[in-house]
């Protein structure tokens, strides 16, 4: 071996030596456990028989998902729960820093955002806790909803109809502050000269928002999206704090029933199979994002 | 932007945008008056109609209650030892990812190595994996070892950071070769240019990194909710979630518990509001 060969060995231990505390705890926590899913997925696996005592079943797992009616109805919330409150968000959170950007005094500005951040740090039981007893009978949600005219407002979480919708209110209210943040961090760096021309040219306020504001925010916006959707895709804690996955499997979640197949029922191959199920939905989002990106890169 | 001034028209839409975002602003923090409100009232005064925002009879003796201080004493959640094993393990969290990705985040950045590429091809793709995914083999595999029901797979668990290894490569990035390379010239070796010289050069990264893994530590409700099974080693959430479930329509008492649980991080937040907000921008922009 000569001196160079030897000198970049040396080199690599080193970097390797920075990379395998990292490279452990991925791999043992991470890429095995991934690996070790895909394939409980194709089993019978029940928890109580013990690791290892399984029988190999196939895709069976998954044709019998299609005929469960309780997956049915977790994968058709969990995506319309999705198609509601990403979008709903990103549009409000779009208005709302505009005209605090555009409208308010920097000072209050930035007291509005920190109130408005502030349901995203509160823990997601405490802020679930604070909700059920808001829209509950008596409580002051239900209560406001009546002084503004609705008569005979439903029971929220406990009507079937209702529930679901209950929940996205609560996740557009926990998560609609971070998002403003994210749209004023990205409204503060367009140049003003790009309006300050646009208004020469006549253009008005409405103009201005459509043919400057929207376009030059597209990247805050699909990051946004992304990891909107990829946040409702794993959405947990609401349901299982509020209402359980209930009335009936009204609320039920990929990951609510993940959890229960697999902590209740014991059904570790079938609950993997749903894993993988989500799995596959976050690898067509992830995909997506990187097309995305390669063609942002394409136009630079 | 430019700040709308000047004509009469404009003073009208600026007043009538103020109030519409004051009104939004009361609506996002409506819900945490009333918690706080609703934890100071007997019980009976909670529901009443119309709603006392300000207590009728001040009733501090819900706090007692739920910090076992009362008559009413059950022994199946603990909110100081909950704070105290969510603080012990936030602290463990954050200080070891921080080690682990300045270390990792280093190399991918700096060091040219063999098998560089595949190897961080291998750390994207996790960006896609998250928790829920791989919790029913971490279960297992943790339970093999003896190890359900006590703290240390929520410890091993959280250590797993990708998106911090990004954050901090993406800094390490910015930072010029000339430092490094000089120095080299001057005899010093790869770890200690790594902890005296870059590491302290994209300080403002690791502390917006630090505060958005605590936040994550801090508020992880799944993995605790399936790893802990004895009530001593709650951490808040889970501790919380006990509570609000045995005393599901007692709102009093579980508003206190739920003001126990935010308000010290609310006072943290509003205090450290300049580093929490540009270390939440931070870990967004690279996206």
């Amino acid at each position: 071996m000569n001196q160079r060969q030897k000198r970049t060995l040396r080199s690599n231990m080193i970097a390797y030596s920075f990379i395998i505390p990292s490279l452990f705890f991925l791999i043992w926590l991470g890429v095995i456990p991934l690996a070790v899913s895909l394939f409980v997925s194709l089993t019978d696996w029940n928890y109580t028989k013990g690791f290892g005592n399984w029988n190999f079943l196939g895709l069976q797992n998954f044709i019998d998902l299609w005929h469960d009616e309780w997956f049915i109805a977790s994968l058709k919330n969990t995506l319309v729960y999705t198609i509601v409150t990403v979008p709903v968000t990103i549009l409000l959170a779009l208005l709302i820093s505009a005209v605090i950007q555009d409208y308010c005094r920097d000072k209050y500005a930035r007291v509005l955002r920190t109130v408005m951040y502030m349901p995203k740090i509160c823990n997601i039981v405490a802020s679930s806790a604070v909700w059920i007893a808001l829209l509950s009978s008596y409580g002051p949600f239900t209560l406001m909803v009546k002084a503004l005219g609705w008569k005979d407002p439903p029971r929220w979480l406990a009507d079937y109809n209702w529930a679901l919708p209950s929940l996205m209110l609560v996740s557009i209210w926990m998560s609609l502050g971070y998002r403003i943040l994210l749209y004023s961090a990205s409204l503060q760096s367009i140049s003003d000269e790009l309006y300050e021309a646009a208004e020469i040219d006549g253009a008005s306020k409405p103009a201005q928002f459509f043919r400057i504001t929207i376009p030059l925010l597209r990247p805050t916006t699909f990051f946004l999206m992304i990891t909107g959707i990829i946040g409702s895709f794993k959405m947990f804690g609401t349901t299982n704090v509020m209402t359980q996955g209930g009335p009936g499997h009204s609320t039920y979640t990929l990951v609510y029933y993940v959890y229960k197949a697999a902590f209740s029922y014991y059904r570790m191959g079938y609950a993997s199979a749903i894993a993988v199920v989500l799995f596959v939905l976050l690898l067509i989002v992830t995909a997506i994002q990187w097309n995305h990106n390669k063609q942002a890169e394409a136009n630079l | 932007m430019i700040k709308v001034v000047g004509t009469h028209q404009n003073r009208i839409a600026r007043v009538v945008a103020n109030i519409f975002v004051t009104i939004l602003g009361l609506l996002t923090i409506v819900p945490f008056i009333w918690m706080v409100s609703a934890s100071f009232k007997m019980q009976r005064d909670v529901m009443a109609v119309p709603i006392q925002w300000i207590p009728r009879y001040w009733y501090p003796d819900n706090y007692l209650v739920v910090l076992h201080l009362g008559n009413a004493a059950r022994k199946d959640y603990h909110f100081f030892l909950a704070y105290w094993n969510s603080i012990k393990l936030a602290v463990i969290h954050v200080s070891l990812v921080i080690v682990l990705s300045c270390m990792s985040g280093y190399a991918f950045a700096k060091l040219k190595f063999k098998g560089s590429h595949a190897l961080f091809l291998v750390y994207l793709a996790q960006l896609m994996i998250p928790g829920q995914l791989t919790l029913i083999p971490r279960f297992s595999m943790f339970s093999d070892m003896g190890l359900v029901g006590t703290m240390w797979p929520l410890v091993f668990s959280g250590l797993v950071s990708v998106s911090s290894i990004f954050l901090i490569r993406q800094a390490f990035m910015g930072v010029p070769d000339e430092l490094r390379e000089s120095a080299m010239i001057d005899g010093a070796n790869e770890y200690v240019i790594w902890a005296r010289i870059m590491t302290p050069m994209i300080k403002p990264t690791v502390a917006a990194m630090a505060t958005v893994k605590f936040l994550d530590s801090w508020n992880d409700y799944l993995d605790p909710l399936v790893f802990l099974s004895n009530w001593r080693q709650y951490t808040l959430p889970i501790a919380l979630n006990q509570f609000v479930g045995e005393e599901v329509s007692q709102y009093n008492l579980t508003m206190a518990a739920c003001c126990l649980t935010v308000i010290p991080v609310f006072i943290v937040f509003l205090c450290g509001q300049k580093f929490f907000v540009k270390g939440l921008n931070a870990g967004a922009v690279k996206g």
